[in-house]
């Protein structure tokens, strides 16, 4: 772990969200520090998505307190969220095909110049945004659609960071990428941790998960089922936390291969 | 698109894949990335470029600059008289109407969207003016600002019932053809057409040229100064700023290419009665629109807008005001157009807006390299458009070709030219840059 503060960044209380008949998240407990990637892992219908989305302002919490900076805050909708610093960058990763790098970086908020679009200072404080973060893509003046699917999750992940956020919430953002492109964007992750970025980063893959964060976080059925340590922890526990039981599919199935090499 | 001031590696604008040339383009540039597409200077690379570009088929205008010269072609060679500089300025004069509302409806495109009561609004617009200037005696300059402001309206209107209602826009705007028709009918009432005055405000749209031979090549002067001036005035501000800029050789050899067009083009309308009023009030439309379209944070809207929907809402753009805004511009323009079309037959009537003006609106605008799925395109694209499509219909008229064929001709050039733009994006997607 690097350089972790005393008070989180961000902190949940006692977090519960329904919707309708559905408890999703019942008494949710979280904490980010600066400087610190928190895995959020656990199966599907697990409430990652929900809990991230209240982080986001998307849905709001019904009971619980979260805190910012040890305050405690209301995150009713994305504005607030992202007035407090909280940068989310989503699965499906809202950029714009036929617009270039600077524009999808600068999209909504665009530098002006006496009421024109200032490309020369967008440009170059792009250039310098993507050099800091060692984001490497053919040219700043390409459309998006000429990229492959890691350059426009790193480029994703550098338009949150324009706002300079405190903390980042990263949804699989490892998805559907090759082994090239998610090491760049495992790369990444550890350079927002450097700089003293905390990052909330959602995941399936147990490689991921080991290769970058800190703390591994595990939801099992809308409630928290452990927080590890990620340096003394194994896969194996990690895992059996997810699914709830020492005796599940994965651990059968290890069973199985390591008699079977016997 | 980044242009690399240094000597590039051999073989020019392309991705560099060996290790020395990475190594070199690394050297070179050392903030950017040597996978950079680099551009060779000089003639050679604009070859490179141009064949790059070719195999990505990202080929922008030059499909249409191509068609627009085979069809001088092959009318002047049908007809002594096609390129004469009456036949070429009455061109430019009767083109405006329609190229008018192709700039409206390349907004509406922009966002991936349709509008089809452009021509019926047209139609309004003129029968506004008649019946406010005509019938009811009122000042000209105000029965003109109240028709364009009526084109505003309707287009707003289009637009409320898309953006806030959620109904096609195909469908809005097709109960807008048929509505605003009906309407045009009853406005101009049992007479069916109203005469204008050739000499008043709207008469002289199309009927005044500026005949002072100083007015053409001035024209033509000013733009190339403003041209050669905006752009070295950008190449010294990225150079100052540290990013890659248009090198000199590059803005000298366009200014050039500007100023052989501009100034043959004022050549050619001093030969016969000057400058065009049309033309000028045109060339004005177009050069604002460029300007907001790619120079604005509201240009950028719309074009994010035609990019992804999902990605402009979460960056914030107001997204039902922006595409009210659009069809309320698409409308505005169309009653521009309109006024343009009543000035050619100083007239209102029943038939303003109707037959194939829909047609070669949304045609010039496709033919000129605007694409029908949103988000590529540019104003300037009307002008090309519209010129191929008028170029049609006098060479057919010098000719004495029926109207059945020249409807089949145009129609053929449309087909061609969508297919062009389905092609085109296909082959972009294959070479990523759709």
């Amino acid at each position: 772990m690097v350089h972790v503060s005393a008070t989180p960044v961000l902190a949940l209380r006692g977090v519960s969200k329904r919707f309708g008949a559905v408890q999703a998240l019942t008494d949710v407990e979280l904490e980010v520090h600066a400087g610190e990637v928190v895995a959020l892992v656990g199966d599907n219908g697990a409430g990652k998505s929900t809990l991230v989305k209240t982080i986001a302002g998307v849905h709001p919490i019904d009971e619980g307190v979260i805190e910012w900076e040890g305050r405690a805050v209301s995150v009713g909708k994305p504005q607030d969220a992202q007035n407090l610093g909280i940068a989310t960058v989503y699965q499906d990763l809202a950029l714009c095909d036929n617009i270039d790098v600077v524009g999808n970086l600068y999209l909504g908020r665009e530098l002006r110049r006496y009421g024109v679009l200032d490309e020369v200072e967008m440009e170059r404080r792009s250039r310098e945004l993507l050099s800091t973060l060692s984001i490497r893509i053919p040219s700043v003046r390409i459309p998006i659609a000429s990229l492959s699917g890691g350059q426009r999750q790193t480029v994703a992940i550098a338009r949150s960071m324009l706002g300079a956020p405190k903390l980042v919430i990263l949804d699989e953002p490892t998805a559907a990428l090759g082994v090239e492109q998610t090491a760049q964007v495992l790369d990444l992750v550890e350079r927002l941790r450097e700089r003293g970025h905390a990052v909330i980063l959602i995941s399936h893959n147990m490689a991921d998960v080991k290769a970058v964060a800190d703390t591994v976080a595990v939801l099992r059925l809308g409630r928290n089922n452990g927080v590890f340590d990620v340096k003394a922890t194994s896969q194996e526990e990690i895992i059996s936390a997810i699914t709830g039981a020492t005796d599940n599919a994965v651990t059968r199935r290890a069973a199985r291969t390591s008699e079977a090499q016997k | 698109m980044s242009i690399d001031k240094s000597p590039a590696p051999a073989g020019g604008r392309h991705r560099v894949g060996t290790a020395e040339a990475a190594h070199a383009a690394h050297e070179a540039v050392t903030a950017v990335d040597p996978r950079l597409l680099v551009r060779e200077q000089g003639v050679g690379g604009y070859l490179a470029d141009f064949k790059r570009r070719l195999h990505a088929g990202d080929l922008g205008s030059i499909p249409v600059v191509i068609g627009l010269i085979l069809i001088c072609a092959i009318f002047q060679s049908l007809n002594s008289q096609f390129l004469s500089a009456q036949n070429l300025s009455n061109i430019a004069v009767t083109m405006v109407a329609t190229g008018m509302m192709a700039v409206g409806i390349i907004f509406v495109l922009l966002l991936g969207e349709i509008d089809l009561s452009v021509g019926s609004v047209s139609g309004v617009s003129g029968a506004i003016v008649a019946v406010l200037s005509v019938t009811h005696g009122m000042n000209e300059w105000l029965a003109v600002l109240a028709a364009i402001a009526g084109g505003a309206v309707m287009g707003a209107l289009h637009g409320f019932f898309f953006a806030r209602i959620g109904a096609p826009a195909f469908a809005v705007t097709l109960a807008g053809l048929l509505f605003w028709l009906g309407f045009m009918l009853q406005l101009l009432g049992s007479q069916g057409t109203i005469n204008l005055d050739g000499d008043g405000i709207v008469g002289r749209l199309t009927t005044y040229y500026f005949s002072d031979v100083a007015a053409a090549y001035g024209l033509a002067a000013l733009a190339v100064a403003v041209f050669f001036v905006s752009a070295s005035t950008d190449a010294r501000r990225r150079r100052a700023a540290g990013i890659p800029s248009r090198p000199l050789g590059d803005i000298v050899f366009r200014t050039v290419l500007l100023a052989a067009v501009s100034f043959a083009a004022a050549y050619m309308f001093n030969q016969y009665k000057g400058l065009p009023l049309a033309l000028v009030l045109f060339l004005a439309v177009l050069v604002s629109t460029d300007f907001v379209l790619r120079r604005t944070a509201y240009g950028r809207k719309i074009f994010a807008l035609g990019g992804s929907v999902e990605a402009s809402r979460r960056a914030g753009i107001n997204v039902t005001a922006v595409r009210i805004s659009v069809f309320a511009i698409a409308g505005t323009f169309a009653a521009v157009g309109g006024l343009f079309w009543a000035s050619k037959i100083a007239a209102a009537n029943q038939s303003a807006g109707a037959g194939d003006l829909l047609m070669n609106v949304i045609a010039a605008a496709v033919i000129g390299g605007t694409s029908l799925f949103g988000g590529r395109g540019r104003t300037w694209n009307a002008l090309l458009g519209v010129m191929v499509i008028v170029s049609i219909q006098y060479g057919l008229a010098l000719e004495g070709i029926a109207t059945p064929i020249q409807y089949m001709i145009t129609g053929g050039v449309l087909l061609a030219t969508v297919v062009i733009d389905s092609v085109t994006r296909k082959t972009q997607k294959t070479a990523g840059r759709a």
